[in-house]
């Protein structure tokens, strides 16, 4: 895995798989006895240091499918295999972000950034000073003693996403983080995150429900539909990085958005027809 | 026009909202053109609320005083300031109040920390087993509808009139609360974050000291006052029932001699000694709670 980053430190490419979710389906049974899929029949890869995106309307089991990803939920079928593993229902191998924060309110930020190190059993000491300069460098820096309430919800956003990846794993999933954000702290984090990406090389899967988030950010977008939820298509981004922000007003992105939404309003519609 | 009025039973006819309007303009021209201004409360300043406290205090004394003299209230049975000062000064030089007192005050503290270090504990546990949990429940809740002051007679038989059967009913006043007080804080414990740990790859045991344990420390903390007051009553309960020491001995036996005084000396003691252990654990919760929210 090091050896293709390390070749190819500037453009993230496809060319081997990191993640694999092969035909994962999850059935959740209720108490009277019926039953709901949450996810039928998803395929997806994901390469090492590749950004995608997965978007659809709510209850396309896009939270289930991250959860099975992060080894919290077993699927029913299929299986998820990380680096050619199977590692379905295996926890604390990937980070995971969700559009909670989830900082825990009795610690400092820098408490805070470390828990993943600390859960696998690193000094505090030693987590500390790993993570300080990281602190600095991302602009945190001044609140590294803080607590959370004290912090701006773009802070804290930062704060959780400096956490999940100091937790040190090559894959990352976040669902929706930006989602509770104004649109100007929004675009900033957007970039924000672009430069961890790049400095990190992290593989990103990332859940929205912004159309031109998900396009301005990844290098394929997901479309997912809603009960059942199900995967219906896939759209490379071509545009090329790294992108500046005024890219969303591009033909290219615009017609990539146009496509999307096609997929997307197919999506909405698909419950009507099985009707 | 049935619209408007989609709940209602009694038919609706065609007009009745036009009236309704009408209404509601007749009594908007009926209203005041300004409105009234409301009276702004202006925080009183803090060295007349203290004069006013102490007056007061002051003032009841006084006509206690002078009930008694002018004859409309009943030394025998109600004593009177002076008397009371009078005895209180004696006891205090001859030192009966401040054995007495340390004693009571012995069995209170005993009382509380064994209760509430048991009692949190307990609470504590029901996070591990779901089952363990739904049997414990309802006894826990039936010891808890128990008028345990009842089972005072009963402790002192078993545990002799020593300071055991005291620091047994501060124990347990205080202990059921804190096993129910610490149980709902455990099932109140966002399970978001204990998700979260369980992503990071955390064992039970750390999600249970990282996560639960901290979340717990607020409940706790502000239960403490509570706690204390209970010991307090437990342990003084405790010496009314069988006693050798103790402020509640000490008031028991000046009742048994129609010392009033005395009996309002001892209840003043222990409403100082209460006022002082509030104040410690009131200082004791603001240090638990210090750093586990916003500094």
């Amino acid at each position: 895995m090091s050896l293709t980053q390390t070749e190819l430190p500037a453009a993230p490419s496809a060319d081997s798989t990191q993640l694999a979710v092969e035909g994962v389906s999850r059935r959740f049974v209720r108490r009277d006895g019926g039953a709901t899929d949450a996810l039928v029949n998803a395929n997806l890869t994901v390469g090492h240091g590749e950004f995608i995106s997965l978007i659809g309307p709510s209850g396309c089991g896009k939270s289930t499918l991250f959860n099975m990803i992060a080894g919290l939920d077993v699927p029913t079928q299929g299986r998820i295999m990380i680096d050619g593993i199977d590692r379905s229902g295996q926890q604390g191998l990937v980070g995971y972000m969700l559009q909670k924060d989830l900082l825990l309110p009795w610690r400092t930020v820098l408490e805070n950034v470390v828990l993943g190190l600390e859960i696998s059993g690193v000094a505090k000491k030693a987590a500390h000073a790993i993570a300080r300069p990281l602190l600095t460098t991302y602009g945190l820096g001044e609140f590294v003693d803080r607590y959370p309430s004290q912090l701006s919800g773009g802070m804290k956003q930062r704060a959780a996403l400096l956490r999940t990846i100091l937790f040190n794993r090559d894959i990352i999933l976040l669902d929706e983080p930006f989602g509770a954000l104004d649109a100007q702290t929004r675009e900033h984090m957007q970039e924000w995150l672009l430069d961890l990406w790049d400095d990190f090389k992290k593989t990103v899967l990332f859940v929205t429900h912004d159309i031109d988030e998900a396009i301005y950010l990844s290098d394929r977008v997901f479309v997912m539909s809603a009960r059942p939820g199900r995967i219906v298509a896939e759209i490379p981004v071509s545009l090329e990085r790294p992108r500046h922000p005024s890219i969303v007003t591009s033909d290219e992105f615009i017609r990539i958005k146009t496509q999307a939404r096609a997929y997307l309003n197919g999506a909405h519609a698909i419950p009507k027809e099985e009707r | 026009m049935t619209a408007l009025a989609p709940h209602t039973n009694a038919p609706t006819t065609p007009g009745d909202a036009e009236r309704s309007l009408e209404r509601l303009g007749e009594l908007r021209a009926r209203m005041s053109p300004v409105p009234r201004r409301g009276r702004t409360a202006r925080e009183p300043s803090g060295w007349s609320v203290n004069l006013w406290r102490v007056g007061t205090v002051v003032a009841i004394f006084a006509l206690w005083e002078i009930g008694v003299r002018v004859g409309i209230i009943n030394a025998f049975f109600w004593s009177q300031p002076s008397q009371v000062w009078r005895t209180a000064v004696v006891s205090f030089q001859n030192g009966d109040i401040l054995a007495n007192a340390r004693y009571t005050f012995a069995s209170t503290v005993a009382g509380f920390v064994i209760g509430v270090v048991a009692g949190v504990a307990i609470g504590l546990s029901f996070w591990w087993s779901r089952r363990y949990a739904l049997v414990a429940e309802p006894l826990v809740i039936a010891f808890e509808a128990m008028p345990k002051l009842a089972l005072a007679p009963i402790v002192v038989l078993v545990l002799g009139i020593g300071i055991e059967s005291k620091i047994a009913m501060a124990t347990a006043l205080v202990i059921v609360i804190q096993v129910l007080n610490t149980y709902s804080a455990v099932r109140a414990v966002d399970t978001d974050l204990t998700t979260l740990l369980s992503s990071l790859g955390a064992s039970r045991w750390q999600v249970f000291v990282k996560v639960v344990v901290p979340s717990i420390l607020p409940s706790v903390a502000s239960s403490l006052r509570v706690a204390i007051g209970l010991a307090l009553s437990g342990a003084v309960v405790g010496e009314y029932i069988g006693s050798r020491e103790g402020l509640g001995r000490m008031i028991q036996y000046a009742g048994s001699t129609y010392d009033i005084a005395l009996i309002w000396v001892g209840v003043f003691t222990l409403a100082l000694l209460s006022a002082i252990l509030y104040l410690v654990v009131a200082w004791l919760e603001k240090r638990l709670l210090k750093g586990t929210h916003s500094a």
